[in-house]
């Protein structure tokens, strides 16, 4: 069964109302759906928020999740993608003891080979962050980790913007606002 | 009161407490005297106001109204909320609060309504401040009646409700996130127009969107010009007449035979503001494979949720019929249509006559409806409750106008069928309403006769006494080796209750009262009880076991 399944990406834009991330997870929760990770922010469209969702499931299911969140009176569209229509991010924070760090410079070494950045350094801990895909971030935690540095370790929900050439959303409010006009 | 007055509310269904007790004090001058606009309708739960509101949005196609209190007021109407929302019943439930300041206190009454009633209803929302409620209640309504209908509801804290503000009246006809009416894909009609003018045994199945899109005359067009056969869905019984010749009966588990079966051979099934629910499908696997599916409905989510379409028209029928009707050449199907007629007599002789005209023995659900059907006037308005005398009730009641049935169709709720009949006779007072109940459902909201008996609301009910929740005993009977797990009830004197309303009553043993008995009932003014002592193993049939193929459908056990 979990074969079949593939990681989905949700982008869900909503009216800023309460209640509305409660709503989406109930079509979640209802059908026994785990969030594999959320993400929601302010959109470049003002009073526009934007959930970014991720869930395994097979294609059929997240079509119907997709539609009954899109149903909602204050979701303004949900759309479904896999990972080759988006370009994807996510941010991973590794709070590291900077004792374990001077004392082993493969650790530096290990962080620029990542392509990560040291953001914070003090006597005792050490803020490295990382943005990039899921299995980057892991990785270097999983690299970090053999060293026995690592204090604390975090990784971000993912964020996601579309590969395609149309910024579908705004077009839709545009539509309907013109439409609101001529009624 | 003034934002209900400019939604056009003429009637609430109500049962006041703490927390409302503003709104009610208000209400006590808009119900007399000169300002009088409405009549409140106290019921005796608040279940049985969001049934009643559902009744008389059902028979009238106006919006449901129901006002209740806090706590255990608004937590006794989630059934009635969930069974609108499964019916697409167009209701708004406003509900008293605790003020914002206690809200998250535990505060005596207090629960998070909007929270509770979030999955189960179209929209639900706290209106927090008195400057919100013209645009709260007006957007209710808004959402409430326009798309596909659906149950609205009013969290409203007492502070929201004592705040004095100027009243500046507030319309809401558009919300930019909600599209209510898709726009008519041209492609998508003609698409469908094309795989039904290449058909050669075209079968529609008819649902209850054709009633909410006031599109009866639409559909008759459309199915007469190209001759198509229908199949009516349950809650889509009055969206064609009874006696239509294209009517080829009720869908579903305890639908008519030929119909079921003739949904495994047409080869295209037009399916028209109708869900797919199981109880019409059975089996999706083996569902219509031979046929190609094409799917009118105003509700995107509901296109391939359960079956698999290949040209989905998605908007409201009252557009798309027409569209559709435009571009599809007249045409006969005679002989596919007399292919019926086989399936129809081998039902009548095996399951329909035995039904309704049993020569001996107790008497039978099936011939009490066709009694009362036959008496009835033209224009009745048949409400059922759950179970047995549903499935009756729907199969053998006559049907001549629209917006004649009212019956919980998804939920099931079995209390439905008075409080359900309390609002028909205030949607639709001209009419008749029949409402048909077992002895199980009789007693889920037998409270309300109280309402009935205060109103004088002349509910015609049949009472089919059979001493067992019917149904249930049915399928142990069929599908757990006889075990009679609580089914059995042991009933009240119902003519003691009866009198102790005040409601005149009848009870029926003989056959041969039978007759006189409903004449006797349709004939007196105001509330009636006919109770009828039925067989105790009367079955439905025919029946397509749960799960199991429509064609499949045994027309005996």
């Amino acid at each position: 069964m979990e074969d079949k399944n593939k990681l989905y990406t949700l982008l869900v834009y909503s009216e800023n109302v309460a209640g509305i991330l409660n709503q989406i997870t109930a079509v979640f929760t209802r059908r026994q759906v785990n969030i594999e990770s959320l993400n929601v922010s302010a959109s470049s469209i003002p009073g526009v928020h934007k959930y970014t969702i991720t869930a395994w499931s097979d294609e059929d299911q997240i079509n119907k999740i997709t539609r009954q969140i899109e149903k909602k009176i204050d979701v303004v569209k949900a759309n479904y993608f896999t990972d080759d229509q988006l370009f994807i991010r996510e941010a991973g924070l590794y709070k590291l003891s900077t004792d374990k760090v001077l004392a082993n410079p493969e650790i530096s070494r290990t962080v620029r080979r990542y392509d990560a950045t040291i953001t914070e350094v003090n006597p005792t801990y050490t803020i490295v962050m990382k943005s990039g895909k899921t299995d980057e971030i892991i990785e270097l935690f999983r690299a970090l980790d053999a060293f026995d540095c690592v204090l604390q370790y975090t990784r971000s929900g993912r964020i996601a913007v579309t590969r395609g050439m149309q910024e579908q959303v705004s077009a839709f409010l545009e539509e309907r606002e013109k439409g609101k006009s001529e009624e | 009161m003034r934002a209900l007055q400019a939604e056009g509310v003429k009637t609430i269904f109500g049962y006041p407490g703490g927390s409302i007790m503003p709104v009610y004090d208000a209400l006590y001058d808009y119900t007399r005297g000169e300002k009088k606009c409405f009549d409140h309708i106290l019921v005796r739960h608040e279940q049985g106001a969001t049934h009643a509101a559902e009744g008389y949005a059902r028979v009238s196609g106006e919006v449901g109204v129901t006002l209740v209190t806090s706590g255990p007021g608004v937590t006794n109407t989630l059934t009635g909320i969930a069974d609108a929302m499964l019916d697409s019943t167009p209701i708004v439930v406003i509900a008293g609060q605790v003020p914002i300041s206690a809200l998250g206190t535990d505060a005596f009454q207090e629960v998070d309504l909007v929270g509770l009633a979030q999955p189960i209803s179209k929209w639900s929302y706290q209106i927090r401040h008195a400057e919100d409620v013209a645009w709260a209640v007006s957007r209710a309504f808004y959402i409430a009646r326009t798309g596909r209908p659906g149950p609205v509801v009013l969290d409203f804290p007492k502070n929201a409700q004592v705040e004095e503000i100027d009243w500046e009246p507030k319309k809401v006809d558009f919300i930019r996130s909600y599209v209510p009416y898709p726009k008519l894909d041209s492609e998508a009609v003609r698409q469908a127009a094309e795989l039904i003018n290449n058909a050669k045994r075209p079968l529609a199945l008819v649902g209850q969107g054709v009633e909410l899109g006031n599109a009866q005359e639409e559909l008759k067009a459309f199915l007469e010009k190209a001759d198509i056969p229908a199949g009516r869905t349950m809650l889509g019984l009055s969206a064609l007449p009874s006696n239509h010749p294209l009517n080829v009966g009720m869908l579903g588990m305890h639908g008519n035979y030929a119909v079921n079966l003739k949904e495994q051979e047409c080869d295209v099934l037009i399916a028209i503001g109708m869900r797919f629910s199981d109880r019409v499908t059975g089996n999706l696997k083996t569902y219509a494979k031979q046929a190609k599916i094409i799917h009118l409905d105003i509700d995107r989510s509901e296109i391939d949720k359960n079956v698999k379409t290949n040209v989905a028209v998605v908007a409201d029928c009252k557009e798309s019929l027409p569209a559709l009707t435009a571009l599809i050449n007249p045409n006969t199907h005679q002989e596919w249509r007399e292919s019926y007629k086989p399936l129809d007599d081998k039902e009548r002789v095996k399951v329909i006559e035995p039904a309704i005209h049993p020569k001996e023995g107790p008497l039978l659900m099936g011939e009490i409806v066709n009694a009362v059907a036959e008496q009835a006037a033209d224009d009745a308005v048949l409400v059922t409750d759950v179970g047995q005398n549903q499935l009756f009730a729907t199969r053998y009641f006559k049907y001549h106008n629209k917006r004649s049935v009212c019956t919980s169709g998804g939920l099931g709720t079995m209390g439905y069928g008075m409080p359900a009949a309390i609002g028909a006779t205030f949607g639709a007072p001209q009419r008749q309403v029949c409402c048909f109940m077992g002895d199980g459902g009789f007693q889920m909201n037998i409270q309300e006769l109280g309402t009935i008996m205060e109103q004088k609301a002349p509910v015609k009910m049949i009472l089919m006494n059979n001493h067992y929740l019917g149904n249930v005993r049915q399928w142990q009977d069929m599908f757990w080796m006889r075990r009679k797990s609580f089914t059995k009830m042991m009933n009240p004197c119902y003519e003691a209750i009866a009198q102790g309303y005040g409601i005149p009553y009848v009870a029926v043993v003989d056959r041969k009262d039978l007759a006189k008995a409903i004449e006797q009932m349709l004939t007196t003014d105001g509330p009636f009880i006919m109770e009828c002592a039925i067989k105790e193993d009367d079955d439905v049939l025919p029946m397509t076991p749960p799960g199991m193929n429509v064609n499949d459908m045994k027309l005996e056990i």
